[in-house]
């Protein structure tokens, strides 16, 4: 299975990524977008651990890729790999990321925000897919 | 059941003027100001975006789509919004991500030819002095404190602290510094991503241009603005950077918590009573993102200036005018014969205001705000003047540029970065970019006609031509 692909949008970038339950699409999402940001190799010499709380998956969906964003614009921080644990009630995610930090200086794009433009989180014929545009 | 398109439902009022008339829930009319050929290839998402807006609550008279309109997040690109000033809603979607992204237009004492003679020269040169593209940081280094300053201030206290001349804000939107701003309002992580990042443009479209005038429309008002045939000006746009962006998503995050998305047709609707502590907040925080950008585009201004007086030691630079295109403020217009204020959220669009509004710098007040419209890499730009009609059709607003046609990636696949670098040569025109990547998804094919564009406006009046330009030398983020 693919982890994610790209699809076309006039003025950003969209993406879809996959999973086969949510947890795992929480995590290529953030390789997609991680992607977005550069395309090099990146080490794996450096953890970071967060709590995103909100009240859906799509809320979910943002803050976590906008604190990726952020740890990426103040500190250089790109992942390389990602485990995320989704909770029962749906409403946090616990984050362990690892990576490489002070890359600033050799990003692909630059992303302004995370959207909810066209942004969906769903299930079907056994698989999970996030759609994802973000502001570039 | 047969359903019909959204385009379908377009009533046309006059000469450019198309209406969706009220209906299920929308609570006023949408208006979207355009030219037939636009309105062809204009997306039906667009057009629904500027429905969606006319259904949220306290906004007035219509919800208005620009000439240059394309889909955006929540509103469209090209939205405007007018609220009651007192019992409306702030949503930061009709704002954007990018507050207070806007152009500023220098004008010079030099002549296009003495560019031409120094093309390179001049495009290496503002290319090393103006950190643009990704993690490019700025030389302006500053404490929390300080940052703090500039969002309460603006470009004003940059000048005060010598980046610059007072006419350089006096002849800025509210002279460079939006009222009500509270830093304090501004979040931690906001601070951090824009700490970093005073006199950067950024990337994407943001960009500085030196350019010639290369047609006159209106010798009256360009001899007003200080233009002339031939003259070099240089055009800067750019915005708040990852602060405003930060302030934006901040908000959302607030406003959604705090009220929840079942009632709203977009969830980036999200919204806030004006007079609610969230929106109060919200429009402290904004006008500090605001301040900031303006501060921005004030300290590029100083280092343009240097760099020119180096390569051009008798050269003079002095603002012409600086636009917001992505902001809301507070103004006053004559709605069924009362005068009331408003809350105009432009989120793409230009304010265009006719002769004798206060907010024009006095300097202007006798013949009308200036209009500043860039055309995509390597077209023409605009200077327009602001309009009474405006006022009366789109709460004193215009278009903002050339919008979007062609996506990224497909804008890549047409032509690679040194084949649109090479072309541009052709035309007489230098660029350096940090990214040959990104020069392919900036291509001028890439973007719909600025021509057109402000062509559609001058014919309803809602901002006049003036002048046109055409770039010499183009630093790309």
């Amino acid at each position: 299975m693919k982890k994610f692909v790209f699809l076309e949008h006039t003025a950003d970038i969209k993406f879809r990524a996959f999973g086969k339950n949510l947890n795992e699409v929480f995590e290529n999402s953030a390789l997609a977008f991680t992607s977005v940001l550069h395309d090099g190799k990146i080490k794996k010499d450096v953890n970071k651990k967060f709590l995103i709380k909100g009240n859906d998956l799509e809320a979910l969906m943002f803050r976590f890729l906008e604190e990726i964003l952020f740890l990426f614009e103040t500190e250089g921080f790109l992942i390389s790999n990602i485990k995320v644990k989704l909770s029962d009630d749906k409403k946090n995610l616990k984050v362990e990321a690892f990576g490489e930090e002070k890359l600033a200086g050799r990003a692909r794009h630059y992303i302004k925000a995370v959207t909810y433009n066209d942004m969906f989180i769903k299930k079907s014929a056994g698989r999970w897919t996030a759609q994802v545009v973000i502001d570039v | 059941m047969f359903k019909m398109g959204i385009k379908e439902k377009l009533v046309k009022i006059d000469e450019n003027i198309y209406e969706i008339p009220k209906d299920g829930k929308m609570l006023i009319p949408a208006r979207i100001f355009i030219s037939p050929k636009m309105l062809e290839s204009l997306e039906d998402n667009a057009i629904q975006q500027v429905v969606n807006v006319a259904m949220l609550p306290g906004l007035e008279k219509h919800s208005i789509g620009m000439p240059d309109i394309h889909s955006g997040y929540g509103f469209s690109i090209g939205g405007v919004a007018a609220s009651d000033g007192k019992k409306g809603i702030i949503s930061p979607g009709g704002i954007g991500f990018d507050i207070n992204c806007g152009v500023r237009l220098l004008r010079t004492n030099l002549k296009k030819e003495d560019i031409l003679k120094r093309q390179k020269e001049v495009v290496e040169a503002l290319y090393r002095k103006i950190p643009s593209g990704v993690g490019r940081g700025s030389k302006f280094n500053m404490s929390k404190d300080e940052l703090k300053k500039i969002m309460g201030g603006g470009a004003k206290h940059l000048v005060e602290k010598g980046y610059g001349k007072k006419e350089d804000y006096l002849h800025t939107e509210e002279e460079g510094c939006l009222e009500g701003a509270d830093p304090s309002m501004v979040s931690d992580r906001a601070l951090k991503r824009g700490i970093g990042q005073l006199g950067t443009l950024g990337a994407g479209n943001h960009f500085v241009e030196v350019q010639f005038v290369d047609e006159i429309f209106d010798n009256e008002i360009a001899k007003a603005f200080g233009l002339k045939k031939g003259q070099v000006v240089i055009m800067i746009h750019c915005g708040s950077r990852g602060l405003g962006h930060q302030v934006a998503s901040d908000y959302i995050k607030e406003m959604e918590d705090e009220y929840g998305i079942q009632d709203l047709p977009d969830r980036e609707l999200i919204n806030a009573p004006i007079k609610s502590k969230l929106g109060q907040n919200y429009l402290k925080a904004m006008a500090a993102a605001a301040n900031f950008a303006f501060a921005n585009r004030q300290l590029i201004t100083h280092w343009v200036r240097e760099e020119m007086r180096y390569l051009f030691p008798k050269s003079e630079v002095d603002v012409v005018y600086d636009v917001c295109h992505n902001i809301a403020k507070f103004e006053k217009y004559n709605v069924n014969g009362k005068e009331k204020e408003f809350l105009v959220m432009r989120k793409g669009a230009t304010r265009s205001l006719g002769k004798g509004r206060k907010e024009i710098p006095a300097s202007y007040r006798k013949i009308g705000q200036p209009i500043l419209i860039p055309g995509s890499m390597g077209t023409s730009s605009y200077v327009l003047v602001g309009m009474k009609k405006a006022e009366d059709l789109t709460f004193g607003s215009t278009a903002h540029g050339a919008g979007r046609l062609m996506s990224r990636h497909a804008a890549i696949k047409t032509k690679t970065g040194e084949q649109v670098k090479i072309d541009l040569a052709k035309k007489g025109i230098e660029v350096k970019s940090g990214s040959l990547k990104g020069l392919a998804e900036e291509m001028p094919e890439a973007y719909k006609d600025v021509d057109e564009v402000v062509r559609v406006s001058h014919e309803l009046g809602i901002g006049n031509l003036v002048a046109k330009t055409r770039p010499l030398v183009v630093v790309k983020g």
